[in-house]
């Protein structure tokens, strides 16, 4: 049928380096995770504090992470950096990019959030004796995840798929790194990148349908 | 004339602005197609039924589920290597990311679809409208209104995704910069003037979808 020798044996053979590359994948996609979040909660914090300063910085946050490509943003963590002297490895500026544009997403996921929870309740915990803090750590911010946690597993998605962009800073351990590493040396262009796409697949399916299951399972009423 | 020294000089600046003319060609294009299979993949799909539509709902799904990058190496791959033919990465590229837009438009479709009140829709259908004049005159326009605000957003994202088609050889805003800063090397300058055109264009159209998801909402 076609004109083209399709070499799926010798792409196969190089299946255990892409599934390390796939373990690296979900490593970065997971502390950008952690670390976006907790970024997140502090933009928020930021918004709720009523300082103009801080609401300042974290609009400044949101709309440059939502605004502009998440490849412009790894670029700039690796090569804008660079030109004050900051060097960081390939993977550091892929880890800080994508927790950079999580971090806005998920800013801005968390404000949505925050409209369905009464600000009763933290007038409510407040005349309790709760700090603000308190209020917020207690009473506002568990609600404030639970709801979110449907557009955290987007995002965590999202993260999957931008580790993809870490080739442009030369990282090279990722599973995309991995394959076009694998591609440079044997131009099985299209057997290694399906066999990428599969894994890819996969990975974001296992964490789509675990995030389901797990919502079945914590959110209970 | 610039604020401080740079080599840049008024053929880099075109050959910036001809970077940017194609991430915003390749966009429109895409956006355009992507629009109209996602409308008609969205109907079709809240039309048959998720049972007759799951194989539908599996392609559009891969769509979404696979790195942008690797679409566009494989689709690149697949039909020059494969298949042999001799086409462009441009259209490469503007197929790849038709595809993927139709594949959230969908989602976006059937979402402004299922928004509708069914009760409205029987009604329209019990005053004797046929299907066709139920869909045009009122699940529609309805329906628009509501995806509205969804579909900006896939418009921008479309915009910030295409940076990626630089890896089928076309040079759009982001890789025209790389090349200038690879010759001038002073990344940071020409980043921000990069950064500056992206958010420039997408800042104040997400800001009117954002308007328009509160001005609707509260109806």
């Amino acid at each position: 049928m076609f004109n083209y020798n399709f070499r799926w044996a010798q792409a196969l053979n190089s299946l255990p380096r892409m599934l390390e590359g796939a373990l690296v994948t979900l490593e970065v996609a997971i502390l950008s995770m952690v670390i976006g979040i907790s970024i997140a909660v502090i933009l928020t914090l930021f918004r709720l504090s009523g300082s103009r300063l801080l609401s300042a910085i974290a609009s400044t946050w949101v709309e440059i992470a939502r605004n502009t490509p998440a490849l412009f943003q790894i670029y700039m963590v690796h090569f804008g950096l660079g030109g004050f002297g900051i060097h960081l490895s390939p993977y550091l500026s892929l880890l800080i990019g994508i927790a950079f544009n999580n971090a806005g997403y998920l800013a801005e996921n968390f404000r949505g959030a925050l409209k369905g929870i009464p600000e009763t309740q933290t007038r409510a915990a407040r005349s309790l004796g709760m700090t603000p803090v308190q209020a917020f750590r207690y009473v506002v911010m568990p609600q404030m995840l639970r709801i979110s946690f449907l557009p955290m597993t987007n995002q965590m998605v999202w993260a999957i798929l931008m580790t993809s962009l870490g080739t442009v800073v030369a990282m090279n351990t990722d599973l995309y790194g991995v394959t076009s590493d694998l591609n440079a040396r044997t131009f099985r262009t299209f057997e290694l990148f399906a066999i990428a796409a599969v894994i890819f697949y996969l990975i974001t399916k296992t964490v789509t349908l675990s995030a389901r299951l797990l919502a079945a399972r914590l959110f209970r009423y | 004339m610039m604020f401080f020294d740079t080599a840049l000089t008024t053929n880099d600046l075109i050959f910036l602005a001809r970077g940017a003319g194609m991430t915003l060609v390749v966009t429109a294009i895409s956006v355009f197609f992507g629009t109209i299979m996602g409308i008609a993949f969205g109907i079709l799909r809240h039309q048959i039924g998720p049972w007759w539509a799951a194989p539908l709902t599996l392609v559009l799904d891969i769509f979404r589920s696979i790195p942008l990058l690797i679409q566009l190496v494989l689709a690149n791959a697949f039909v020059t290597t494969v298949l042999g033919w001799r086409i462009s990465g441009f259209t490469v590229a503007c197929a790849v990311l038709s595809l993927y837009t139709s594949a959230y438009c969908a989602e976006i479709v059937r979402g402004g679809i299922e928004a509708v009140p069914p009760t409205l829709r029987r009604a329209a259908r019990s005053l004797g409208l046929t299907w066709r004049q139920d869909m045009t005159s009122v699940t529609l326009p309805l329906a628009a209104r509501i995806a509205l605000p969804s579909w900006i957003g896939l418009a921008l994202g479309v915009m910030k995704d295409s940076a990626l088609v630089y890896v089928v050889q076309v040079v759009e805003l982001l890789k025209s910069a790389q090349i200038l800063i690879t010759r001038l090397q002073e990344p940071l300058f020409l980043l921000l003037i990069c950064g500056l055109f992206y958010f420039l264009i997408s800042f104040p159209i997400a800001r009117l979808g954002g308007y328009l998801e509160r001005k609707w909402s509260n109806d």
